[in-house]
């Protein structure tokens, strides 16, 4: 359970998130967007502690994260897995040495537990046989998939997924949707998704949460998003300029 | 017209900030230090990149700069008040004293703190620090602990393949270049020599490594995320320049304190 209260949070003088509040139940799948800008990415990072809010608070299965040590930060991180934008692998390392690092550091599983581990995260993100791969040799898709595979490496009972489809064809697009929709069905993760992609809304979420301007404009069900009045949600969801 | 008064002030608070921050860095570094061996595979690798791959580079400069001084001290002693033979004491104190540490951290500084620089500056815009810290590692112990071992234990063994090459180039130029004999060039060689000037030359290395690593470390940690190509090219170029600045600074403070 992730219960979000009053966040704010604000670089020099530009205000970023402002009074945001919501909470996730466990095995729900989260879908927050909003335009560039609108500070998803920010608030993604407040849930996973990387950047610290100015006020308000962030609960993580009833534990206040926001005030934690490193130390303490670190335990809590083990339950999570993070998906980022454009894979954030680690340039140095190969593929299977990119999924096997958490693994060698979080858990005493043994060498040939932590083999079959990484065997099995890149069967299901459909990427056998890359594990001696370097980052270089691989597509912006592919890396998005190794991105997945590392996350749920660890077994998280959070996925968090920073623009997963954004920049893809639309074929990796429902295939990254479809992996998204597979491990909440087998693993019952609950799922934070930050995304400006539609699709990804429609096929993925049980819920929507639009932000505009550091606010949360919309919170709901994805299909109720179709007949909202709101003018702010309808120009993002018809992607309409000239609208306001 | 207000802004141009205060922008020194605001330049200056920026140096204090920055300051801080690489005291702040270094603290978590040294609070590390207790876990050093679950980083010594990595400082193993790091000493390989800034050591072995180096020697090189430093056997080059360390050689032509022996090489310079001897040829230079024999153009001094043209006038023939001076004994040629003091040519070997002469490149001997230089390179021990000064040659190999200085030159050797000048050029490690471009080699090895630019890449150091580089490296960590496009982890940051690339997201793998943060990634790094999603994965309950502590990027400071990961990243800055193991380049900083390495450079503490490599620096001092660069220098002696430094001192040891300066000396053999100032020899070849003194043998081939003028009429010294090498039983000459040796005499002032050890009519000059103090071992306290090796060791010297020692622990100039010590402090240059660790200042270079631990700049260069700071720079690339510190590179703004949304900096791009730009924001990494810049925490290069002050990796270099605030490390050279580092070592000049360094280097008259130590011989003003153990000379």
């Amino acid at each position: 359970m992730i219960e979000v209260k009053n966040l704010e949070k604000a670089f020099a003088e530009n205000t970023v998130l402002s009074d945001i509040s919501f909470s996730i139940p466990h095995g729900q799948i989260v879908v927050i967007v909003g335009k560039s800008g609108a500070g998803k990415s920010v608030l993604l990072k407040c849930l996973i502690g990387l950047i610290r809010p100015d006020n308000g608070t962030i609960y993580l299965d009833n534990k206040l994260i926001n005030t934690m040590s490193f130390q303490q930060l670190q335990k809590v991180r083990s339950k999570i897995g993070m998906v980022f934008q454009f894979g954030a692998l680690f340039d140095s390392l190969n593929v299977a040495e990119n999924i096997g690092l958490a693994l060698r550091k979080l858990t005493k599983l043994s060498e040939h537990e932590i083999k079959s581990r990484i065997q099995n995260a890149l069967d299901s993100v459909d990427m056998a046989n890359t594990e001696k791969l370097m980052p270089g040799e691989l597509s912006g898709g592919m890396k998005k998939r190794i991105g997945i595979a590392r996350a749920i490496a660890v077994k998280p009972s959070y996925l968090f997924y920073d623009e997963p489809t954004t920049g893809l064809d639309p074929i990796m697009t429902d295939s990254i949707n479809r992996l998204i929709l597979k491990f909440q069905e087998t693993e019952t993760i609950t799922s934070v998704i930050i995304t400006h992609e539609l699709r990804t809304v429609y096929d993925v979420a049980d819920r929507v949460i639009m932000l505009h301007d550091g606010r949360i404009e919309y919170d709901g069900k994805p299909n109720d998003l179709k007949k909202t009045e709101n003018m702010i949600v309808k120009q993002f969801i018809t992607g309409d300029s000239t609208l306001i | 017209m207000f802004r141009i008064i205060l922008s020194p002030f605001n330049l200056l608070i920026s140096y204090i900030e920055g300051i801080g921050r690489y005291v702040e860095l270094m603290t978590i570094m040294f609070r590390s230090v207790f876990n050093w061996h679950k980083y010594l595979g990595l400082s193993v690798e790091h000493m390989y990149q800034i050591g072995i791959l180096s020697i090189p580079i430093v056997i080059l400069t360390s050689l032509f700069s022996g090489m310079v001084t001897s040829v230079q001290a024999a153009y001094q002693f043209e006038s023939g008040l001076i004994p040629n033979w003091y040519v070997g004491g002469i490149v001997g104190e230089s390179v021990l004293l000064e040659l190999a540490p200085m030159l050797t951290a000048l050029v490690m500084t471009g080699k090895i703190g630019a890449t150091i620089a580089a490296e960590i500056g496009t982890m940051r815009v690339t997201e793998q620090i943060d990634a790094l810290e999603s994965l309950s590692f502590d990027p400071i112990s990961y990243l800055v602990l193991p380049r900083i071992i390495a450079a503490i234990f490599m620096f001092p063994i660069l220098i002696i393949v430094a001192d040891c090459f300066g000396i053999f180039g100032g020899w070849v130029a003194a043998v081939s270049a003028m009429d010294l004999t090498t039983g000459e060039f040796i005499r002032g060689l050890r009519s000059w020599f103090r071992p306290w000037d090796a060791w010297f030359g020692l622990i100039k290395g010590l402090f240059f490594g660790f200042a270079i690593t631990s700049i260069s470390c700071y720079q690339g940690f510190y590179t703004r995320i949304d900096g791009g190509a730009n924001g990494v090219g810049k925490s290069t170029t002050a990796a270099v320049v605030v490390s050279c600045v580092a070592i000049l600074c360094l280097d008259y403070i130590l011989a003003a304190l153990l000379l």
